[in-house]
C-alpha cells in the first residue's frame, strides 16, 4: 500500500514537471515570426521624455497636438497629455492650488486674484514610460505592456476594459476610451518615434518645453542636458523607473 | 484477492483523465492565444506592429522645409526661427503628401498669435514676449504691424 502511494506521488510528479517543462516549449512552437519591421530596430532605442518646466508658457499646443495627431476624443478625461498650472503660497507649499481647464485645451486664463505671495507655473504631463510600470504589472491579459524600446503601449484588441491599469497608474496618465471601452494613454507618437519623428507634443510646443530623447542613442543631446541640469522625476519613491524627465521641478508638484 | 489491481486501476483512470484535461488545455490554449504572444513579452508581439500602423498627421519639419525654402529664409535669425512650422499652421502631413491639391486652412492672425503672447501670471517672461491684447496695437489682425514669419518690427 505505502508502495503504491509512493509510485503514484512519483509518476504524479513527473508528471507535473513534465507538464511544466511541455507547455515552456509549447509557447516556442506556438510564438510565429515577430512582426518587427526591418528598417527600425525596437532593441536599438530606449525612448522617454525631458520636459523643460522653465520654458513651459501654457499655450496648450501640445495637447491640441495629441488630440489632432491621436484621434483622442475632445471629452472631460480624455488626455494623452495635458497641462497643470500650480499656484504654490510660499506660507502653504503643502496645499498647491492646481487647475486644468479641459487639460489646457484652449490655453490658460488669467488667475482671478493673483496673491502676491503666490509662486504660478506649468506642469505638463504625461505618460512617464516607467520602465518597471505599475499598470503593466496589473493587466490581468497582457494587453498592455513595455515594449523592448521603453514605451508602454495598450494592445487594444486583447484588452478586457477592466480599469485595473487605470487604477494603477500613480500619474492618472490612463482612461478609458469612450469608443472603444478599452484603456488608452500615451503612445509617446510611437507611430512616429519609429519612423524618425519627433512626438506630435514635441512637434507641436513653440518654446521647446517638451523633447523626445533615446536615451540609448550617444548622440542624443539629452546626455549633456541631464548632465548640466538638475533633473528630476515626479514620484520617485515610488520606484516605478520613470522616464519623464522634468527640469525645474517644484517640490509642490504631485 | 482483486483488491490491488483494481487500486492500480484507479491510478490509470486519474491518470488517464489528466492527460485528457491537458490535451484539452492545449487546444483551448492553442485556440486563444495568439500565435507571437511572447515573443518579446507577456503581450501580443505583433501589437508593436498595430502601434505603429497609425497614420502620421504632422508631417514633421523636414518635410515643411524641403519644398518651402523661402520661408526658412525669412525666418531666419528671428525668435520665431526655432518654432516648428506646424506649431502654428497646424497637422499638415496631408498637405505634404498630396501636394496643392490640399491647401493648409487658413489662420486666425490675432487669435492665434494670442495663445501664446497673451500676457499670463507664471508665464516665463525671459521665454517669450507677452502683451495685453487691450492694450497692444487695437483691435485688428496682428499681422497688420508684426510679419508672422519675422515678427520684430524693424524700421528702415
Amino acid at each position: 500500500m505505502d508502495q503504491d502511494r509512493r509510485t503514484f506521488l512519483t509518476e504524479a510528479g513527473k508528471f507535473i514537471v513534465l507538464t511544466g517543462a511541455a507547455a515552456l516549449a509549447w509557447d516556442h512552437v506556438v510564438a510565429g515570426t515577430p512582426q518587427n519591421a526591418p528598417e527600425y530596430d525596437v532593441h536599438a532605442h530606449w525612448w522617454g521624455m525631458i520636459i523643460d518646466i522653465e520654458k513651459c508658457i501654457g499655450c496648450g499646443n501640445c495637447v491640441r497636438a495629441c488630440k489632432a495627431e491621436n484621434d483622442v476624443l475632445n471629452e472631460p478625461g480624455c488626455f494623452r497629455t495635458w497641462v497643470e498650472r500650480y499656484q504654490v503660497d510660499s506660507a502653504d507649499m503643502d496645499h498647491p492650488v492646481v487647475d486644468s481647464p479641459n487639460g489646457a485645451y484652449d490655453g490658460f486664463t488669467e488667475i482671478d486674484k493673483p496673491g502676491d505671495g503666490i509662486k504660478v507655473f506649468f506642469v505638463p504631463k504625461l505618460c512617464n514610460h516607467c520602465a518597471h510600470s505599475p499598470c503593466v504589472q496589473v493587466c490581468p491579459v497582457g494587453a498592455t505592456f513595455e515594449s523592448p524600446d521603453g514605451v508602454v503601449l495598450v494592445d487594444k484588441s486583447r484588452c478586457l476594459g477592466c480599469r485595473y491599469c487605470v487604477q494603477a497608474c500613480p500619474y492618472g496618465c490612463r482612461y478609458i476610451d469612450p469608443r472603444t471601452h478599452t484603456a488608452d494613454k500615451c503612445t509617446l507618437c510611437y507611430h512616429r518615434i519609429t519612423k524618425g519623428l519627433t512626438t506630435a507634443c514635441c512637434e507641436a510646443c513653440p518654446t521647446g518645453a517638451r523633447q523626445l530623447v533615446d536615451l540609448k542613442n550617444p548622440k542624443d543631446p539629452v546626455h549633456e542636458f541631464i548632465r548640466t541640469h538638475k533633473v528630476h522625476v515626479l514620484k520617485p519613491q515610488l520606484a516605478t523607473g520613470a522616464k519623464a524627465f522634468y527640469n525645474g521641478l517644484d517640490g509642490a508638484v504631485r | 484477492m482483486t483488491g490491488r489491481p483494481s487500486q492500480h486501476q484507479h491510478v490509470y483512470r486519474v491518470a488517464g483523465l489528466f492527460a485528457a484535461g491537458f490535451v484539452v488545455f492545449l487546444i483551448v490554449r492553442w485556440a486563444l492565444v495568439p500565435a507571437d504572444f511572447g515573443v518579446y513579452g507577456f503581450y501580443r508581439g505583433g501589437a508593436l506592429a498595430d502601434a505603429r500602423a497609425i497614420p502620421v498627421k504632422y508631417a514633421g519639419e523636414q518635410a515643411c522645409v524641403d519644398c518651402h525654402t523661402s520661408v526658412v529664409d525669412e525666418r531666419k535669425g528671428v525668435r520665431h526661427e526655432k518654432l516648428k512650422c506646424e506649431s502654428c499652421h497646424g497637422p499638415l502631413a496631408h498637405h505634404a503628401r498630396t501636394d496643392e491639391n490640399s491647401k493648409p486652412r487658413a489662420l486666425n492672425p490675432r487669435l492665434l498669435c494670442l495663445s501664446c503672447h497673451t500676457e499670463l501670471k507664471g508665464k516665463p517672461t525671459a521665454v517669450i514676449p507677452q502683451v495685453l491684447a487691450a492694450d497692444h496695437g487695437g483691435d485688428g489682425p496682428c499681422t497688420e504691424c508684426h510679419k508672422p514669419h519675422r515678427p520684430k518690427i524693424e524700421r528702415p
